[in-house]
């Protein structure tokens, strides 16, 4: 038996030249090369996270440290002078600021949304899984159609819901009014996310036993009370994980949903870290500005991504 | 007064019904279990006393009260899970407070009370641990200890032992059969143990297939089953049985052999044995070929088949005994202790 793992392990890294003169049948025709296999095996990962991840990387820490004229003919290499100039412009600390509210807007609404959501589809007995379907839907509409979907329903003139807000007296025009530009991307933005959550809470909930639930029912809890000290305590590993799931999706996967809604309008009013990068580089072509914006993002996903890994896995309760 | 009256209990899933007409008197501080195979419905019946299951037809009641369509939580019950169900995130302490806390008991009550009941349970050293800080044993009395504190008129135990390694068990057995002795609580306990059920019970519902097969006290059922089927679940090892003609108060087995019995029944008969009556002796009329002897020490077992046919049967001897595979053992059926049942409906016949 232990002859034969060994065997076994052999057939998989040993080099040819190991089996020379053997007359295992069993050996004779799989023979690979110890170095070669592994690496051929992980090449086409290792060469997509160079091409995609670590060459545009490499590019933006390097334009973070240029400065290019208007016409794009001379750059300028000026170290750290494109992050001292962010530091300062109040433009810049203000979007920092917009964005911390506008992720934590959507984290809170995507998540407690879903939350409720999933608590009443445990509980749903038939049709459960037409239900589940259709909640789970939101999340295969990309951001963009996403976007387009809200332009719509909003469009101050043409969109049902402005005529519908009239009704109760209020005006609605977001390419006008920045608080309410923000409470539409944050809408749109969250509601994209709260299928993924749901999904998640969903799993969670299912996760504890039924029997836990039947005993705070005999305990004297009723429904909203079972909720709140002993299904929510009990997700609580999922919510911290997809606290941090949300908010990384606030920070970078909202640039289709602004981009098609507001366009970071109306004057910056939904511009956020991320389109900032895009409107600072691509539109005003401030490219120097806008990889030094892209470089301090990049910290914040180093950060945030140490964060899960440190905590998501310790915080479990049980 | 918290008697327990099952009414003519029916319950059915869309159009399978699975318990049917379950009728019972349970007094006041009686311990009943519910004894049966998998799937017989022990679990459901005692979820519907609990109101974790809808009642299809038919009343449960504690005391006078019909408590069919009432909530658990106002049913004055409390109930012990087969996994404990404890709350993962609250310590022992916090476990057991939590019924009380919900019923808005003042703080020096509670306190009072907790305390009270991991003295009984002998886990005043864990108040403060999660339950996954502790062992099976422990958890299973802080699922008592949970039940207890609330001081409720039903205990509902839901195979309770069943996680536990068996010396556990019946470490646990007799300390819940203390405890309910101890504050004298009406309990409804549920087991496909029947070792469990024979300890445990003052009077014992037999189950199977959704229907009451018996309900008595343990030695009732022992001596008198009601049925094949509860004469072949109570009792270990269990009841032998082998098919025979009764006529004039004797009867034939199929290999020929004439017993006396003082049976009125004429025709075809269930003739059961338990294998601790079966007597040895030297020129008895059933003749046992030996397959396997079975030596459990206090007694063997003696499993074969009567001679020359392939009727399987089983004698219980005392002491250790040298049987070997192919000798003809020789016992006697005393007549008090065979069990004659109906060969078509499996009843009992006096």
């Amino acid at each position: 038996m232990l002859s034969l793992q060994i065997r076994g392990d052999n057939i998989i890294f040993a080099s040819p030249t190991s089996f020379a003169g053997s007359d295992d049948p069993m050996l004779k025709h799989v023979h690979f090369n110890k170095v070669l296999l592994p690496v051929l095996l992980v090449a086409p990962q290792i060469l997509i996270t160079l091409v995609f991840f670590m060459w545009p990387a490499g590019q933006a820490l390097y334009q973070s440290f240029l400065i290019e004229d208007a016409f794009g003919l001379s750059r300028e290499f000026v170290w750290f002078e494109n992050f001292q100039y962010l530091w300062h412009d109040e433009i810049y600390l203000q979007t920092f600021w917009r964005t911390a509210v506008f992720s934590a807007l959507v984290a809170m609404l995507a998540m407690s949304i879903a939350l409720i959501l999933a608590g009443f589809a445990e509980r749903v007995i038939k049709g459960a899984g037409a239900y589940r379907t259709l909640l789970i839907w939101p999340y295969a509409v990309a951001p963009v159609l996403a976007g387009a979907l809200w332009v719509f329903m909003f469009n101050p003139t043409l969109g049902i819901f402005p005529f519908l807000l009239e009704k109760i007296n209020i005006d609605w025009n977001h390419y006008l009014n920045g608080t309410q530009a923000m409470g539409l991307v944050v809408a749109a933005a969250a509601w994209k996310q709260i299928a993924y959550n749901f999904l998640f809470y969903l799993a969670a909930m299912q996760s504890i036993p039924k029997s836990v639930v039947e005993a705070a029912a005999i305990d004297g809890a009723g429904p909203l009370r079972r909720f709140w000290t002993i299904t929510l305590p009990l997700v609580s590993p999922t919510t911290f994980f997809l606290l941090v799931i949300n908010i990384v999706y606030a920070f970078f996967d909202t640039f289709g949903i602004i981009h098609a809604v507001t366009q970071g309008g109306p004057a910056n009013a939904t511009t956020i870290l991320v389109y900032k990068v895009y409107s600072d580089g691509f539109v005003g072509l401030d490219l120097g500005g806008s990889a030094a914006q892209s470089v301090v993002l990049m910290f914040i996903v180093i950060l945030m991504t140490v964060i899960q890994f440190r905590y998501v896995e310790k915080k479990v309760e049980y | 007064m918290a008697s327990i009256t099952l009414d003519s209990l029916t319950k059915s899933y869309g159009q399978t019904e699975v318990l049917h007409h379950i009728q019972g008197e349970i007094q006041h501080g009686e311990f009943i279990v519910i004894v049966g195979p998998s799937g017989c419905g022990k679990s459901t019946l005692l979820r519907m006393v609990a109101g974790l299951e809808t009642v299809t037809s038919g009343q449960v009641s504690i005391g006078d009260k019909v408590i069919n369509d009432l909530e658990p939580a106002d049913r004055d019950i409390a109930m012990v899970f087969q996994n404990y169900a404890l709350y993962p995130h609250m310590s022992v302490e916090q476990n057991m407070a939590y019924g009380l806390k919900i019923r808005k008991f003042p703080k020096a009550e509670i306190k009072r009370r907790v305390e009270q009941a991991a003295d009984i349970l002998e886990i005043r050293d864990y108040l403060k641990r999660k339950p996954r800080q502790l062992s099976g044993g422990q958890r299973q009395r802080v699922a008592m200890g949970r039940a207890i504190v609330r001081d409720p008129q039903v205990f509902l135990f839901d195979e309770p032992l069943s996680n536990l390694d068996a010396k556990l068990r019946v470490q646990m057995r007799l300390e819940i059969r203390k405890l309910q002795r101890r504050l004298g609580v009406t309990s409804i306990y549920v087991t496909h143990d029947q070792v469990e059920a024979m300890t445990l019970g003052d009077r014992l519902m037999v189950l199977n297939g959704g229907y009451v097969e018996q309900f008595g006290t343990p030695i009732e059922v022992y001596e008198k089953p009601a049925s094949v089927f509860v004469a072949g679940f109570i009792g270990s090892p269990s009841m032998n049985f082998i098919s025979a003609q009764a006529s004039k108060g004797q009867l034939t087995l199929p290999d020929g052999t004439t017993l006396a019995s003082n049976t009125s029944a004429n025709g075809p008969v269930t003739l059961g044995m338990r294998p601790e009556h079966l007597k040895q002796h030297g020129s008895g009329p059933i003749q046992l070929e030996v397959d396997l002897p079975e030596q459990l020490g206090a007694t063997t077992l003696v499993h074969g088949r009567i001679s020359g046919t392939e009727l399987p049967i089983t004698a219980s001897l005392n002491g250790i005994h040298a049987a070997s595979s192919g000798d003809v053992l020789r016992f006697d059926a005393p007549v008090e202790q065979m069990h004659i049942f109906d060969a078509q409906t499996g009843k009992r016949i006096e």
